[in-house]
């Protein structure tokens, strides 16, 4: 099932959580709402949910095209997973699941098809035997896989997750989301999850959504807003950036130093691994900058240099057999050479 | 889960350690020292006049203290303590979980003036409290006059030919206690609740479940032990208390005594065996009141580990 955010806005007294925030959720998409904290995403999520309304006459939510924007939490047909798991402390784990379907009050079903419903749902989950235990004698991963089961018991059309793996040491934050994609693909349920995590986004949404400030800074595949960021906000969030002085640039194209007049304002941006090193040879273009620190721990290793003209520190990832191959010291003058970078007026590549 | 254990386990004790770590370690003559003073403390202000209740009331052997207790004025008062109890921990039950839902739960203008509101009889004199009642409720008082039978314009035939009274009289005494009362169911869940958060009630939400539904299956059960144990510290305070009830009560032997203004009388009248013989009730219903709180305390802590 689509879901569909239209001009939606929300205000806590003074603070805006949302500004006019629009996002069209593609049916069976796992989906990423990846920002800072303090950026709306959970705000957005929750009124996705119905766990929080949006301000008063400000937009819609639709589900499938049904305007769903007055309409409480029970009623969506939404599974929502808590970060903190939100199980219900005095119930076992069968008792957690089960939970949503016997507060009906038309359909319940009965017993049999209740147990049955559960322990299909503990499989589902690959904790068939954890029926009986409490919440509080279960590790983080398998209370949050218990929430999952729960928020599917009562069969919803939509999954939101909010920092599903933000509570869970980092080794089983990495199992529990390779498992949460396969486990999308298995039931093709149209799924939102929250993070702060860029990685965690990148790796296993269809689709990302960054957002910034109250506002959504670009939508796209993994690769696209990895590769093409629509603004600088999303080019620093989205792993590494130099930040170079558009002029620095000019020269490097130009070499001679001092031989054109610097007319370019504004910055540049580059990742660390898209610029080579080459050895310093004066009449070559390219950015003078002498060799600092090597930081070689890692398969890639990562050296910071320092401009010449500017003395601005620059960061270069580079395999460790290049560096091999250049045999550098520090200390060492080289020339860089940006493979690609980006200005937010248009793109330059050398 | 450990960080939502209720506050009241935050007073537990630490157990007694002999054998410390070396530097945390105090010289024998100082720990002995600590030790004497703490049980002489403990047996000169609790143990002594807990002990001299029970020994006054039985000087003069079985017979005179069971008789204490055939007395019909006697019988009355204890009738009238139940009685209060029985209308004023019911009463402070619902507000408490009201007012603590309320300010755990929701934001909302005047929030800190609630729960400054609800500490207030902890904080003014019980006798003031019972004065407030009579200046409120007594014939001279701002309400006084339209309570007794009169002809009021305003008021229904019915309510004009009622005589209402209620200050030396039994609703006076039942105000007063839940007054005086008022904080303890609320006092004990407010911190509880807010550190419960509101998640849990959200998620039941989202699984479809109604207000009522969550309340009962989801709220309940998480503050239940946090419940029980306000309403027995509010119970034991109903049964005992005695300035605000002396002030509205009027001593009317039969009618408006408490066990409380009973002992006291009692006591005026040298008659010491009965004073001490129903002090010893009450002094009981403090046992069985701690027994039931550690109980409580026992079972909550074991639902929690």
């Amino acid at each position: 099932m689509s879901v569909q955010v239209d001009n939606i806005r929300k205000t806590f007294g003074p603070y805006t959580a949302l500004d006019d925030v629009s996002l069209q959720v593609k049916s069976g998409q796992l989906t990423a709402l990846l920002g800072p904290s303090g950026s709306g995403k959970t705000t957005l999520l929750r009124i996705i949910a119905g766990l929080e309304y949006a301000d008063e006459g400000s937009g819609r939510i639709q589900f499938h095209g049904e305007d769903v924007t007055e309409m409480p939490a029970g009623k969506r047909k939404v599974g929502f997973v808590f970060q903190h798991y939100a199980l219900f402390k005095h119930m076992s784990v069968f008792e957690n699941i089960a939970f949503g379907l016997r507060v009906r009050r038309e359909n319940r079903p009965p017993e049999a098809e209740i147990a049955d419903r559960v322990h299909k749902l503990l499989k589902l989950v690959q904790l068939a035997d954890l029926g009986g235990r409490y919440p509080h004698q279960l590790s983080g991963g398998q209370r949050q896989r218990i929430a999952l089961a729960r928020a599917l018991a009562v069969e919803p059309e939509v999954l939101l997750l909010d920092e599903p793996f933000g509570a869970l040491d980092a080794k089983v934050r990495k199992e529990l989301r390779r498992w949460l994609r396969q486990f999308h693909d298995e039931i093709g349920l149209t799924t939102v999850f929250v993070t702060h995590d860029q990685e965690e986004a990148l790796e296993i949404a269809d689709e990302v959504v960054i957002m910034n400030q109250a506002k959504i800074e670009q939508i796209g595949t993994p690769q696209e807003v990895y590769d093409r960021p629509a603004t600088p906000f999303v080019y620093q969030f989205l792993g590494n950036v130099n930040v170079l002085r558009a002029q620095v640039l000019a020269e490097a194209r130009a070499r001679k130093p001092g031989s054109i007049a610097f007319e370019s304002e504004g910055q540049v941006y580059v990742r660390p691994h898209d610029i080579e090193i080459v050895p310093y040879a004066p009449d070559q273009p390219g950015i003078a900058a002498v060799l600092r620190y090597i930081h070689a721990a890692g398969p890639q290793a990562r050296l910071t240099l320092e401009q010449v003209q500017t003395r601005e520190t620059v960061e270069v990832e580079t395999s460790r057999v290049t560096l091999a191959g250049l045999d550098l010291k520090v200390g060492d003058l080289v020339n860089l050479r940006l493979r690609q970078a980006h200005s937010f007026t248009d793109d330059y590549t050398i | 889960m450990s960080a939502s254990a209720p506050p009241f386990l935050s007073t537990k004790r630490a157990p007694i350690r002999v054998s410390g770590p070396r530097v945390i370690r105090n010289p024998v003559w100082v720990r002995w020292l600590f030790m004497t003073l703490a049980l002489l403390f403990v047996g000169c202000f609790l143990v002594l006049p807990l002990a001299a209740v029970f020994t006054e009331a039985l000087r003069k052997g079985f017979g005179p203290f069971f008789a204490a207790f055939t007395d019909p004025d006697m019988l009355s008062a204890l009738r009238l303590t139940l009685l209060t109890a029985a209308i004023a921990v019911p009463a402070n039950l619902v507000f408490g979980v009201a007012a603590a839902w309320c300010i755990a739960k929701f934001d909302f203008r005047g929030k800190s003036l609630l729960i400054t509101l609800i500490d207030l009889p902890f904080a003014v004199s019980p006798v003031i409290s019972g004065l407030i009642y009579v200046l409120v409720f007594g014939l001279q008082g701002w309400l006084g006059p339209y309570l007794g039978a009169g002809d009021h314009p305003w008021f229904g035939e019915w309510l004009n030919a009622q005589d209402i009274r209620i200050i030396f009289a039994v609703p006076g005494i039942v105000l007063a206690t839940i007054f005086v009362t008022f904080p303890f169911v609320a006092r004990e869940l407010i911190p509880l609740m807010q550190a419960q958060g509101n998640d849990e009630e959200y998620a039941a939400l989202t699984l479809g479940a109604t207000g009522w539904q969550t309340f009962w299956r989801v709220t309940v059960p998480n503050i239940r032990w946090g419940l029980f144990y306000g309403v027995i510290l509010c119970n034991a305070r109903a049964m005992g208390e005695f300035g605000a009830v002396s002030v509205v009560s009027g001593h009317i032997r039969g009618v408006t005594n408490t066990m409380p203004l009973h002992i006291e009388i009692l006591y005026n009248e040298y008659n010491f065996v009965a004073a001490f013989a129903v002090s010893s009730l009450l002094a009981l219903l403090a046992l069985v009141t701690l027994l039931l709180k550690t109980l409580v305390e026992w079972r909550a802590q074991k639902g929690l580990t």
